[in-house]
């Protein structure tokens, strides 16, 4: 692959030109937005409630807790994360350990038994609309072409068709798409849909990004390769991430911060700061501070897992 | 990268002809060797035209009648197209709304079942009393055959439209109409289409039995011409029209559906080319 000179410029121009048009406010310089009593709140309506009086988190999720089938099966229990804005934060934890039941409640989609969801400030339980949500399955709508796909969130946020399209066209090469503008999804590989699904997750105009095993799909050459790029377009406009994964690599690789879960029920075991600068160097996953944090991390996850 | 396992090169246009061939073929013989027995079996037995024309004759007959057929061949076809207009119409109005409200829904569908239940034959000579002897009663009648397939398999597409793809748009703030637009309408166009290739099948023949209750042209008027005067030849005439032109119908509506939903005749063994 003919790679750019400078790869991070071309994607940043793009993706600040599709957030310029966004209804929503431009966001804080990075700066400002990691020092929360400097921040200006995004939305003006917002009604901060008693407990976030003094700082709004981009993404509050307090003492969540859920249980499916009447109260039958309980898959979170009393589950608290933060995310500050701009801030990446992954979470962490074995299958069914209710990981993406957390994200769909963000979405709005789904209504916890208990516990409180922000975002931005704003409760958003059963409230749609607030964040861009990327599934788990790619979910492309196989009667629009790929390019058409891609601008479907912009479509529905009211945005113009024509800019839309034009901003899309301009990333497919990035996302490894050039030439199947106008390929129908079925004709795209795996891979390929997946990327096609994140680029239209980007392409949504919200700044809170929920993603639920974006690169589950890839294989680990292909995974390393979206690692390096998934830093350069976050980079770009520093949205905050909710990023779901079971691969902890993948989460320390990309993250200011990681939440261990535990087996069914899902519980918080551990919060995980992630100092490493950045850019992150493919390298700084043989160096030794990493490894020492990878194992602490995996050290967690297995105390969260069932007694044999 | 290796090529996808279903990819092949384009045929050449002699093995296309043979496909074609071995495809089409053994109906053409079988439909040339009906008529055959049919022939030798009327000149051998004797048969009375009035009782049993021969393909012969009738092909006379249809040469007899080619001035008129156009004429009533149009308002035939008219009256099957404004029917099929207003089945569509009323179907996928219906269709939304009963997948919309489940409580249309729980009221309606006992109606329509009923309303599918009643002869035409009984219906339509009630349509001609009520609507006179012009094209309303025939296009009720149409519309009447027809609307009922569409509106059964557009609530079967709508309804069963990805819930998790509802989601989705759901997440991107859509409401309801949104969802209706962005996944809900073109997950049912297949289903909607289904439905329209039943009601043009139905279509013609729904028209002549209108026709056939009272009228002043049309194909089924022309039948009922030819029945009254014994004229058997001509009425196998008026019956092959009819199954020539169910026939156009339902190719025109399987070129629609192609038109309006590509993406059902992608080729999967395409993936991964440019």
């Amino acid at each position: 692959m003919e790679r750019n000179r400078e790869p991070g410029r071309s994607v940043a121009a793009a993706l600040v030109a599709a957030r310029a048009s966004q209804t929503h406010a431009p966001r804080q310089p990075l700066a400002s937005t990691r020092d929360h009593n400097a921040r200006t709140p995004n939305n003006p309506t917002q009604q901060p409630t008693a407990n976030s009086r003094h700082m709004t988190s981009a993404i509050e999720l307090r003492h969540i807790s859920h249980a499916f089938g009447g109260g039958a099966v309980s898959v979170l229990e009393d589950v608290t994360v933060t995310a500050e804005p701009g801030q990446f934060v992954s979470l962490v934890g074995p299958s069914g350990c209710g990981k993406s039941t957390l994200l769909r409640v963000l979405a709005g989609l789904l209504v916890p038994s208990a516990g409180d969801a922000l975002v931005d400030g704003q409760d958003v339980r059963g409230r749609p609309g607030a964040v861009a949500y990327m599934p788990q399955k790619d979910l492309l709508f196989p009667w629009r072409r790929a390019l058409a796909n891609a601008t479907v969130g912009a479509e529905i946020a009211g945005q113009s068709k024509h800019d839309a399209r034009e901003r899309a066209r301009a990333l497919f090469p990035r996302f490894g798409l050039a030439g199947f503008e106008r390929a129908w999804p079925v004709q795209l590989s795996g891979g390929m849909r997946q990327r096609l699904a994140l680029l239209r997750t980007f392409l949504v105009p919200r700044d809170v990004l929920l993603l639920d095993e974006p690169f589950g799909a890839l294989d680990a050459i292909n995974r390393r390769e979206m690692h390096r790029w998934l830093q350069e377009v976050w980079a770009a406009d520093q949205r905050t991430v909710l990023f779901v994964t079971h691969d902890v690599e993948e989460a320390l690789v990309l993250s200011d911060a990681v939440y261990v879960m535990t087996a069914r029920p899902g519980r918080i075991q551990a919060r995980v700061d992630v100092p490493f600068p950045r850019p992150r160097v493919p390298s700084l996953v043989t160096d030794p501070a990493f490894v020492a944090l990878k194992a602490q991390l995996l050290t967690e996850l297995d105390r969260g897992m069932p007694p044999a | 990268m290796t090529p996808a396992p279903g990819a092949r090169a384009r045929p050449s246009p002699l093995a296309r002809a043979g496909h074609y061939a071995a495809e089409y073929l053994p109906p053409a013989a079988l439909l040339v060797a009906l008529v055959a027995g049919w022939e030798l079996w009327v000149r051998a037995f004797d048969t009375k035209p009035y009782v049993l024309p021969a393909p012969s004759r009738v092909w006379d007959a249809f040469l007899e009648t080619r001035g008129v057929l156009p004429g009533h061949i149009r308002t035939t076809m008219a009256e099957s197209l404004l029917g099929l207009f207003f089945a569509a119409l009323i179907g996928v109005g219906l269709a939304v709304v009963i997948a919309l409200v489940p409580f249309v829904r729980r009221v309606l569908y006992p109606l329509l079942i009923v309303s599918q239940t009643i002869p035409m034959i009984v219906l339509a000579p009630l349509l001609i009393v009520w609507f006179g002897f012009g094209m309303t009663p025939k296009v009720i009648v149409v519309a009447l055959v027809g609307f009922f397939p569409i509106v059964v398999s557009t609530v079967d597409g709508l309804t069963n439209a990805d819930r998790e793809l509802v989601g989705l748009v759901r997440s991107m703030g859509a409401r309801r109409l949104a969802v209706l637009r962005y996944v809900m309408l073109p997950s049912a166009l297949p289903g909607f289409f289904a439905g329209l290739k039943i009601a043009a099948a139905y279509a013609v023949l729904g028209a002549v039995i209108g026709e056939y209750m009272g009228g002043s042209s049309g194909l089924g008027l022309f039948i009922t011409r030819a029945q009254t005067s014994f004229r058997v030849d001509r009425v196998f005439v008026a019956v092959v029209v009819v199954a020539l032109a169910s026939m156009a119908l339902f190719a025109a509506v399987h070129i629609a559906a192609r038109l309006a939903t590509p993406w059902i005749y992608v080729s999967k063994s395409e993936e991964g080319t440019k």
